[in-house]
């Protein structure tokens, strides 16, 4: 059965938990016992009976009556299957929110009718576009709340389209319900006459899953080369998963940056019939008809076919997580497709904070703020354009042992000159002594743990 | 590629992923179906191979053909078994059979029996396929990375697992302070004295696991099937606190069967284990302890 990755964003209290629980509720997806346990529970305790119960299993998240981090949910309709990833609202857990979201293929926002649109109905939204989700309805709650009154869903519907309109989005989808009721989940309900559009569960069942598109250009991060000498295996394999395109046994390809090129010897797999091509998504290896020494992080493509951007500058859109605030010059380490590499903020052109008060000659990205920047990376890394391949385009930052921030390549800039001038004589020397030292290192290594296999487990 | 494809994929780069960050990294390995199908995986993600050790925590009261179906693999597929143990308690007698409350039993035999097994207070016995004997392994080094098969659709607390989740010096979990996880970049870098668990089987259900052990054939303990009684276990554990259920099942695909459309439609996996039954979020509290 299909499957789908969906995330429920929105201001915090505005009902995310709520609408989840009553989904699962009322489409019978809940284990056997669940809702009477609970109910039960707050009965014992003296609680009013909620919804949300049923997510925030957690025990501090039911004191707290907050959602502290992203649960999965598993429930189904009778078209597919869904993950429901329930994003805390609350802005101290934006990174759990995130991290969620960073998963989906599709969002609902949601947004309390009584209380309009709040700072994270419209942060939520800025990370949504930034993140790249195209596939959002905005669902206004609580309707009970404002007697289900048209009017007041009209002009909650043009306050928010005009601020979805700055961000470059256009939504038209608009749901009015009333989740802890039930309103507009499932069926159409007598309660608003006047809304004629799909209900929540419609909605979903509306999403694409992000599909895999056959025409696009092979690319696969290296993930790793293995040799496993264990059994006299002297399989060298090259592993990665492919972000895009079909290899097949005979292709040539080339490793981007370092330029190395061979033939696609066979295609390795274990406990599966023999393949002579691998596709998209799939987690694969193959060996090449020549043994050449390339680095983890490498991008592989065909050569007879377009070719990565390699660059170390780039201009992205970035939002910030990190306790401490993002600044200029100083390392970080960048992780993109399976590449690291030193990286430094050269400029900040831009910061946008969740009114879309553009700031500018900002000294810093705080945390939970989004910027549009500049950065400089130590070494030239294979990269892509998020509008033109997702997968390649988008990176994170570590700051210290934790991933403190996100962002999209917006445009691929030259190389930075002044480091290229200053070695571009001896640059490339350096390179292959460098790599050459390193097959040196690799061949002495794998004999031995060919004749010495025992010292290496 | 079909669900159980994409599913794969994912777990394989996940696995990927951690051998090539973690210079000392070690699996766990319960014997259920969850964790075997994890070692099968990693045979997939590595040619066939099992590049990393797999830790086993014997409380001492495991069924006992959970112990011989774990040896006669360990054989079959040459791997790096290790095993840990609470020898004090036991020596003491400080355990459910002779007292002790399920909680304080499940934290001496296996929480603690965990952590110092993984950061090598205490010794280890290995299975050496080389030589294909065990020996003792005095003072080991500090695992620094843990795969474990947990499963986000088994318990509340589990759906708000990191894929890569750190743990401090006391091997504790804090749902509130976890670092972001982005697309699939996941934690790789960690400070000296944690280590990080990796969870490649998050977004697999217990059908989805049993329609992959199907799919793929693998040799899973015969204790999940009905052998001629009626009976089969659903989890696996410590036999003094966990029960068979009554069921037909003689297969995967009759254990398919029985989770779609048959009798355990909508009953939870874990009903037939006391310790998760005492009351509101125990299993929260021995998770932050470092429990599975
Ligand atoms: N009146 C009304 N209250 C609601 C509705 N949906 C949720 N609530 C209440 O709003 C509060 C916050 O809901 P919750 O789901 O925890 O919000 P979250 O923080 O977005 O997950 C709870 O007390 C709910 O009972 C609704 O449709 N109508
Ligand atoms: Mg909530």
């Amino acid at each position: 059965m299909q499957r789908l990755n969906i995330v429920i964003t929105g201001h915090v209290d505005h009902g995310k938990s709520t609408l989840i629980g009553r989904l699962l509720a009322d489409t019978d997806s809940l284990p056997q016992g669940k809702l009477e346990s609970v109910k039960k529970m707050c009965e014992n305790n003296a609680r009013p009976f909620e919804y949300a119960f049923l997510l925030d299993a957690l025990a501090d998240e039911q004191k707290q009556g907050i959602t502290i981090d992203s649960a999965r949910v598993f429930f189904q309709s009778k078209k597919r299957e869904y993950i429901i990833i329930d994003a805390p609202g609350h802005i101290e857990f934006l990174k759990n929110m995130i991290s969620g979201a960073s998963r989906a293929e599709a969002a609902l926002l949601l947004i309390d009718a009584k209380e309009g649109v709040a700072e994270n109905s419209k942060r939520h939204g800025m990370l949504l576009s930034l993140l790249g989700i195209k596939q959002v309805a905005i669902v206004v709650n609580k309707m009970d709340l404002v007697n289900f009154s048209e009017i007041a869903f009209n002009k909650l519907k043009i306050e928010y389209s005009e601020y979805l309109a700055t961000l470059g989005i256009k939504s038209d989808i608009f749901i009015p319900i009333s989740a802890r009721e039930g309103v507009n989940l499932i069926e159409h309900s007598s309660s608003t006459p006047w809304y004629k559009g799909p209900t929540v569960l419609e909605i979903l069942d509306s999403f694409k899953s992000v599909e895999e598109k056959e025409n696009d250009d092979f690319r696969m991060p290296l993930q790793d080369v293995y040799k496993f000498t264990r059994d006299n295996d002297d399989r060298r394999i090259y592993a990665g998963t492919v972000t895009s395109g079909e290899l097949n046994v005979g292709d040539e390809v080339v490793f981007y940056p370092s330029l190395k090129r061979s033939k696609v010897a066979s295609i390795e797999s274990f406990n599966t019939p023999v393949k002579t091509s691998v596709k998209e998504s799939e987690a694969v290896g193959f060996t090449l008809q020549t043994q050449i020494y390339v680095r983890n992080g490498d991008v592989v493509a065909r050569a007879d076919q377009s070719a990565p951007k390699v660059s170390n500058r780039f201009e992205a859109n970035l939002f910030w997580l990190g306790a401490k605030p993002l600044e200029l010059d100083k390392p970080y380490k960048i992780k993109i497709g399976s590449a690291q590499s030193t990286i430094y903020l050269e400029e900040i052109k831009r910061v946008i904070d969740g009114d879309t008060l553009d700031r500018a000659d900002e000294p810093s990205v705080g945390r939970h703020e989004a910027a549009c920047v500049i950065f400089r990376v130590h070494d030239l890394l294979a990269m892509e354009l998020f509008a033109e391949n997702q997968k390649l385009g988008r990176f994170v930052i570590v700051d210290e042992f934790d991933i403190a921030g996100g962002g999209i390549i917006t445009e691929v800039l030259e190389q930075y000159t002044n480091r290229r001038t200053k070695s571009s004589s001896v640059g490339n020397v350096l390179v292959d002594k460098a790599s050459s030292s390193a097959d040196f290192e690799e061949e002495l290594f794998a004999l031995l743990r060919k004749h010495f296999p025992h010292q290496f487990n | 590629m079909d669900h159980l494809d994409r599913l794969e994929a994912q777990s394989i780069y996940i696995l990927r992923e951690a051998y090539r960050s973690f210079p000392n990294l070690a699996m766990l390995w319960s014997i259920g179906k969850d964790s075997t199908v994890l070692l099968w995986l990693t045979r997939k993600a590595f040619f066939g191979h099992v590049p990393y050790p797999l830790v086993h925590i014997d409380t001492a009261f495991k069924i006992p053909e959970m112990i011989k179906y774990r040896d006669e693999i360990a054989v079959q597929w040459d791997l790096n078994l290790v095993v840990g143990q609470n020898k004090e308690a036991l020596a003491k007698g400080e355990t459910f059979v002779n007292g002790l409350d399920r909680l304080s039993c499940c934290k001496k035999l296996k929480s603690d029996a965990l952590k110092y097994t993984l950061d090598g207070t205490w010794a280890r016995r290995k299975w050496n396929p080389y030589k294909k004997v065990w020996e003792d392994e005095l003072n080991g080094a500090p695992y620094t990375g843990v795969i474990v098969g947990v499963r986000a659709d088994e318990e509340g607390s589990r759906s708000k697992e990191r894929v890569f989740s750190a743990r401090d010096e006391k091997s504790e979990w804090d749902a509130s302070t976890q670092p972001p996880e982005l697309w699939n970049q996941y934690k790789t870098d960690f400070a000296p004295g944690t280590h990080v668990r990796i969870h490649p089987l998050l977004e697999w259900t217990e059908l989805n696991i049993w329609e992959y052990i199907e799919r793929e054939n693998i040799p899973i303990i015969s204790l999940y099937f009905n052998n001629g009684n009626g009976k089969r276990y659903r989890s696996l554990g410590c036999f003094p606190c966990t029960a068979p259920v009554d069921s037909e099942a003689r297969n995967p695909k009759e254990i398919i069967e029985e989770l779609t459309s048959g009798k355990f439609k909508d009953i939870a996996e874990r009903s037939g284990r006391a310790q998760d039954k005492d009351g509101g979020g125990t299993l929260e509290a021995l998770r932050k302890e470092g429990y599975m």
